[in-house]
């Protein structure tokens, strides 16, 4: 998984296909982070992301209620037409804003 | 007959053959000329059944999944089948955010988003004997014709 950390916040470079078989690692790596470094803020980049389905929201989900619990927040930036479009029939822009530029 | 044609693809169900899965069956709905977003529909679908396959149907044991594919006319035919454990209750499993492995994370969003993508859905399962979900697309629909303006 690419990823970067600065300070409290935690920017994981989503791969091109999001599916069930890379969320796995995922989901491990950046709950582990999030823990090793105190973690706030969660940034989903979809910069590369061309395919998302139902288990990609799932690990997006997952990291938002791990992060509420600690006080912090989640976005995506960089989405493409398609990422909206399931970002939002999956209910998942109602708990997470999504940028359309890097912050 | 003329204007159908078929395929049927039989594979071991690991999650890296999900991506394969639908690729596949996206290379074979080409000839129907749909829009990227049409092919992204389909892909979802795809993905989403495969995924249900690997995780409920089989639990992670690696047997094979069927996908059989036609097309007729302008409408993509899709079978999807796992011979594991089967759904008790399919109803109940095709209400939104219903999931029976919320520990891993699962979104309980994967037969909403096959709802959602194609025109048709049907699952047939049997505790014991397995899940076929069949599903249908029909290509073009709605879509307007190119028409050229004089400038």
């Amino acid at each position: 998984m690419k990823y970067e950390v600065q300070e409290n916040c935690l920017t994981i470079f989503l791969p091109t296909e999001l599916d069930h078989h890379n969320a796995e690692s995922i989901r491990r790596e950046a709950d582990h982070l999030i823990e090793k470094n105190h973690i706030r803020y969660v940034i989903f980049d979809f910069e590369d992301t061309v395919f998302c389905d139902s288990s990609g929201i799932g690990v997006i989900m997952g990291r938002y209620k791990r992060i509420y619990m600690l006080g912090g927040e989640v976005c995506a930036v960089h989405t493409n037409e398609r990422m909206k479009k399931i970002l939002t029939m999956s209910g998942a822009t109602k708990i997470m804003k999504i940028y359309e530029e890097d912050k | 007959m003329e204007n159908t044609n078929e395929m049927q693809l039989i594979f071991d169900s690991r999650s890296s053959n999900e991506s394969f899965a639908r690729v596949t069956v996206a290379a074979f709905m080409t000839s129907l000329n749909p829009t990227v977003e049409e092919v992204s529909d389909v892909k979802t679908a795809v993905s989403e059944a495969v995924t249900n396959a690997i995780i409920h149907g089989y639990e992670n044991e690696v047997h094979n999944i069927y996908i059989r594919c036609r097309t007729e006319g302008k409408t993509l035919y899709l079978e999807i089948e796992d011979k594991g454990k089967g759904i008790p209750d399919v109803k109940k499993a095709m209400e939104p955010l219903f999931t029976t492995k919320p520990e891993l994370d699962r979104s309980g969003m994967g037969f909403s988003f096959m709802e959602a993508f194609m025109d048709h859905l049907e699952v047939e399962s049997e505790p014991g004997q397995g899940t076929t979900v069949k599903m249908e697309k029909t290509i073009g629909k709605g879509r307007k014709l190119w028409t050229t303006q004089s400038l």
